[in-house]
């Protein structure tokens, strides 16, 4: 017991500081406990500059916590701690790995999901990601996704790329006479939209936040992340 | 073993009854064993089209909550041996019967005709439900309306998740000259936005108005186009392969001097 209590008195290296081009990055070792971090945290963290620390400049720090999991109520904790002792804020929190909602959620929203079925009216078809449909929407039907629309057929009815507020989606359709368009929050029907339909594809203009109708080859140089070869 | 078709539309007034009373009469000419149900209970018309109004006794209802046997309700045509006619209540609503009950009436009918064929009401509630309940296939009526298509587009979705087989259209009260013009929506257009088989078009007559209002089916008059319409969907339904009739209207021969002189018809 009394070599073991020695042993971690000794080599206290769960918390190193270190500086770098980019700035602070504080290493957090992640082979011990989280209780245990924080008590080397509070120790380590709190010589030399602990005199006046409201006027020294506020510093920003880079926590990387190597392959620990941190939730959030323990992410919020170590924040509290490193600024506390410190007066350092922590810009991002880093680790290695994520849990797997996240990673399938992640990989969700860079999946294309292929639907081949006619989306008549009053259907909705809604999915996570890019959706990428064989067949029509009917006028009063609607296609919906959080990243990316492409319609292989005609399009005629609603549909809402982006729709958790990605803006950078774009709608593409072979036909592209659709009755209402929405990419992120914004949206535009047929009447208010004098330029008509030119084109078959439209995206969000970042400049003036309203959504522009193009040819497609246009989407090449507005939106190179659809590139994936 | 017949087969069970129902007609539906989802909009109103596009003729379900009507295409329901010609198509009965048409496969009865063709020699088929047919009985016909109207599942529009509380507005039941197909018994005043087909002009049995004055024989009902018993009807769909009765039928449901085992008042009466089945054939006991049914009515035999005036002018057919073959036709029969199960009528609705006039006095209940549509949740007067259950999904369960159609389907029973309808596999019960099915093994003594040739073709059930079943009048959808309106809508896409409990009585559209009731109706879709036994078919085995399913016909959608539209105009040549916007209105009309997205309602048939509407039901053509939902007979899609129904164990039915792929349904078929007929496009009824089609005005030739207005779809020329390009006022109505053409024929071309529809099927590509319905995405389903044609089956028919039945163009607008008002003959057509005439002989429902006296209780005689369009179909029994042979020399109009609306009759040979009818006639030519039920020969479809039989699995003859009929083409379309040309939708020119007939010109009289002043009206082709006329337009050969370039005068204005």
């Amino acid at each position: 017991m009394a070599q073991k209590q020695r042993q971690k008195k000794s080599n206290t290296h769960y918390v190193t500081i270190k500086g770098t081009k980019e700035g602070l990055i504080l290493h957090l070792d992640d082979t011990c406990s989280f209780d245990q971090l924080l008590e080397e945290l509070e120790t380590k963290l709190i010589h030399p500059g602990t005199e006046d620390s409201s006027e020294s400049p506020k510093i920003t720090v880079k926590v990387k916590v190597g392959k620990r999991y941190l939730n959030k109520p323990q992410e919020e904790i170590l924040r509290n701690i490193i600024y506390q002792k410190k007066n350092l804020i922590v810009d991002m929190v880093e680790s290695d790995v994520i849990t797997r909602e996240e990673a399938e959620f992640m990989k969700k929203e860079n999946e294309i999901t292929s639907v081949c079925r006619m989306i008549r009216s009053g259907q909705i078809l809604k999915v996570q990601g890019d959706l990428l449909l064989v067949g029509d929407v009917n006028p009063g039907g609607t296609v919906a996704a959080t990243g990316n629309i492409f319609v292989m057929g005609t399009l005629k009815g609603n549909v809402h790329a982006g729709c958790e507020g990605r803006k950078s989606a774009v709608i593409t359709a072979s036909v592209l006479n659709p009755t209402l368009v929405r990419i992120a929050d914004q949206f535009i029907n047929e009447e208010e939209n004098d330029q008509a339909y030119s084109g078959e594809c439209a995206y969000l203009d970042e400049e003036d936040n309203t959504i522009k109708f193009d040819r497609l080859h246009i989407l090449h140089q507005m939106r190179p992340g659809l590139n994936r070869l | 073993m017949g087969e069970a078709i129902v007609i539906t539309s989802g909009k109103g007034g596009v003729g379900k009854t009507t295409t329901t009373a010609n198509i009965g009469t048409s496969l009865a000419l063709l020699g088929k064993k047919v009985c016909l149900i109207d599942t529009d209970i509380g507005l039941r018309n197909l018994d005043v089209i087909m002009g049995l109004e004055n024989r009902i006794i018993y009807d769909l209802v009765d039928v449901a909550h085992n008042r009466c046997k089945l054939h006991q309700a049914l009515i035999k045509d005036k002018r057919f041996e073959c036709l029969y006619l199960l009528p609705a209540a006039q006095t209940k609503d549509k949740s007067a019967v259950k999904p369960e009950q159609m389907k029973k009436m309808v596999t019960e009918l099915k093994q003594d005709y040739d073709y059930v064929i079943i009048d959808c009401p309106a809508g896409i509630e409990q009585g559209f439900k009731n109706a879709i309940a036994g078919a085995d296939k399913s016909i959608v009526v539209t105009n040549p309306e916007t209105s009309s298509v997205r309602d048939a587009d509407r039901i053509i979705g939902l007979l899609e998740q129904e164990d039915i087989e792929a349904p078929k259209l007929i496009i009824n009260r089609l005005k030739a000259h207005m779809m020329e013009n390009g006022d109505s929506l053409d024929v071309e257009e529809i099927v590509s936005i319905l995405a389903v088989e044609l089956l028919g078009i039945v163009t607008d007559d008002e003959l057509v108005i005439r002989a429902s209002n006296r209780g005689e089916p369009i179909a029994l008059n042979p020399d109009t186009k609306a009759s040979q319409a009818y006639r030519n969907i039920a020969r479809r339904i039989l699995g003859e392969s009929v083409p379309l009739m040309s939708l020119e209207e007939d010109k009289g021969l002043l009206k082709k001097v006329k337009q050969f002189f370039g005068m204005r018809t």
